[in-house]
């Protein structure tokens, strides 16, 4: 058995993602043939094997990132061929199926960030072996580029955090985890690897303690970074549903007919859509000073799992009529909670509508989905006792929040997008329908 | 020291410059050949770098309209996100052995830039680095891009320095994944038209000159 690593592609490189195998699992494979891709930076290379044998497990994904020196995969001699080749061995078998099972890609911030977020894997994080260099040296020095870029941007030096990587490294996990514990000193996060932190809490407590999912963390870390990135703000606008439930229980059948589910969901992503295309700073991103328009409007869904939630997006939603949204949000859906969905389709999401209503609550205050600027949360639909015409009537009513990033969205655009999407919303184009 | 073989070949399709890359990898490992500096340029295409593989977010156009303009999309094995290549750009591919004394990828982007920003500055242009975005800029500005691959320590893909080149296209992509940042050409830069030839020998030099290779006799 012959340990493959993550090679050290230059002296400043801590970390390396892995891009492509070019070997599967049970692959015969030469010295010197190229087994996998990495990806630093701007460089894409080509490793090639160190020995002869048998490709006998992967232990990192493609899309992974892991610390220089973490063992990547193992090649067993050229004799285990028959038992390795079609089976793969005991560990592996017990090893693979979990890994694909387990990874449902999750609405990471899209683009280039994404590659970088399982970044503080580093699964045999040794303790340090310093060699003449102090550790707050070795922090400073080994971290990578994202982590001294976060640093800086924050005025935290990096010496003073306590790393979980490699040699005592900073991954961004722990620098993320020192910003937050900054921010609330009573509770200092320690999703680490032990030793050096201390957790908070320890087994033998009354405790029971169960280690995060890739979902769950990756959801975590989503959070973290985007209450950090935006300063969110809240509007609440109250939307009478009279029109709209009525529009649906008279063409509910005909759309049942035609093989779809006409839901409330449909007609205000309909709704949502228009009020995108009307004032585009809401369908934008932040990229340092600059504001960044989306020509396109892909709109994400939230969809509850049983352990997590996951965000398709609807590309190109405004080319879509209200039959071809409801057919696109009920195969998402129906396709995330079967974890059948393709990397693709929770990537690229230019504004997302989360549904907390479904639960019962009357209205929301979600996190907005980085690099958005702006997320609308829908509470429960119920009938209510509202006052028209200085009458006391019952309404099918729903608060609409949208939750906006300051830096870009003042209160006056979200009352403009809020009151547009409301008056649209209680006189929906019966053509539409 | 070591030589340094420099080809200057004119326009050539894409495709054609990738496989004539992946022949000369294949040699220099071999070590049947010297080091290599192709310079040439591009008919317009939109390539895409492993960072952009499956996401096309990054290109603004659809493809309908790409095709009809005459911009063909190209998948490519360089680091990187997306770009523009046309003509006008020129485009460096160094088919060099970073063994045995050179084995660092960010010190080889380094070295790069830095043939670029002397190149340039031959020009009167003066050129620098930004901070965690590769290639090299000037002011807000990028004027040149980097893409590389790397196997055993053999390099390929490499730098689209803009000369003369039409910076329209750059608006039907993302260029780099980079947003809100511009493009711009040593000619918009300097006002006046720069002959190709002149900033292909001014590359040839500072490449060598940052490399310590000797540039031997061109061949046919």
């Amino acid at each position: 058995m012959t340990d493959i690593m993550m090679p050290q592609m230059g002296e400043s490189i801590a970390e390396g993602t892995i891009v492509r195998w070019i070997k599967k699992v049970g692959d015969a494979i030469d010295r010197d043939e190229p087994l996998f891709e990495i990806s630093t930076d701007k460089v894409d290379a080509e490793i090639p094997s160190p020995v002869a044998g048998v490709l006998t497990e992967i232990k990192v994904k493609e899309g992974e990132t892991v610390a220089v020196n973490s063992v990547v995969a193992t090649i067993g001699a050229a004799g285990d061929t028959p038992a390795a080749g079609a089976r793969p061995g005991p560990e592996a078998a017990g090893g693979l199926p979990e890994a694909a099972v387990g990874q449902p890609e999750i609405p990471t911030m899209a683009g280039g960030a994404a590659a970088n977020v399982p970044a503080a894997r580093v699964p045999d994080a040794a303790p340090t072996r310093s060699g003449g260099s102090t550790r707050e040296e070795l922090r400073r020095q080994k971290s990578s580029p994202l982590v001294r870029r976060i640093a800086r941007d924050h005025n935290i030096d990096i010496g003073r955090i306590t790393g979980s990587g490699l040699s005592g490294r900073v991954t961004k996990q722990d620098i993320l985890g020192f910003i937050e514990s900054g921010r609330s000193l009573a509770a200092p996060r320690a999703p680490r690897t032990g030793a050096a932190a201390g957790p908070v809490f320890q087994p033998g407590e009354h405790v029971h303690i169960v280690p995060m999912s890739v979902m769950r963390r990756k959801i975590a870390e989503h959070m973290v970074l985007s209450s950090h990135t935006s300063p969110h703000v809240y509007s609440v606008y109250e939307v009478n549903f009279s029109r709209v439930a009525g529009l649906r229980e008279r063409k509910k059948a005909a759309y049942e007919a035609a093989g779809a589910r006409l839901t409330f969901t449909a007609f205000i992503a309909k709704i949502a859509v228009e009020a995108l295309r009307e004032f585009p700073l809401v369908n934008a991103s932040v990229d340092g000073a600059n504001i960044v328009y989306k020509k396109d409007i892909n709109l994400g869904i939230a969809v509850a799992l049983e352990n997590g939630l996951i965000v398709p997006v609807i590309r190109n939603a405004d080319e879509k009529n209200l039959l071809g949204l409801s057919r696109a949000i009920d195969d998402l859906a129906t396709r995330a909670r079967a974890k059948k969905l393709n990397p693709d389709e929770v990537q690229g999401g230019t504004f997302t509508i989360t549904n907390p209503g479904i639960f019962g609550a009357l209205y929301g205050l979600p996190l907005i989905n980085q690099p958005q600027v702006a997320i609308m949360g829908v509470g429960t639909i119920e009938k209510r006792a509202v006052v028209i015409d200085d009458a006391i009537a019952i309404r099918p009513m729903c608060h609409i929040t949208l939750g906006y990033d300051h830096r870009l969205v003042d209160g006056a655009d979200a009352g403009r997008f809020l009151t547009f999407f409301k008056e649209r919303l209680e006189n929906f184009e019966e053509a539409w329908v | 020291m070591r030589p340094l073989r420099v080809r200057r070949l004119g326009v050539v399709p894409y495709g054609d410059a990738l496989q004539l890359q992946r022949q000369l990898v294949e040699e220099r490992k071999a070590n049947l050949i010297p080091d290599q500096l192709l310079l040439l340029e591009h008919p317009p295409v939109i390539t895409l770098g492993v960072k952009a593989r499956g996401v096309r977010s990054h290109v603004l156009e659809t493809p309908a309209r790409l095709l009809a303009r005459g911009i063909d999309v190209v998948e490519t094995g360089r680091g990187g996100d997306v770009t523009y290549h046309g003509p006008g750009q020129l485009v460096g591919y160094p088919i060099i052995d970073l063994s045995p004394d050179r084995r660092d990828v960010h010190q080889y982007v380094r070295d790069l830039e830095e043939v670029l920003i002397r190149a340039v500055a031959e020009f009167g242009v003066t050129a620098g680095r930004t901070p965690g975005l590769t290639g090299v800029w000037v002011g807000d500005t990028k004027l040149a891009a980097i893409g590389v691959r790397i196997a055993r320590w053999v390099t390929s893909h490499g730098f689209a320095l803009n000369v003369g080149t039409n910076l329209e296209p750059f608006g039907l992509i993302v260029p780099c994944g980079i947003t809100g940042k511009g493009i711009t050409s040593l000619e918009t830069l300097t006002g006046r038209p720069v002959p190709m030839s002149d900033v292909e020998a001014a590359t040839a030099s500072a490449f060598a000159a940052i490399f310590g290779r000797f540039v031997c006799a061109p061949s046919s």
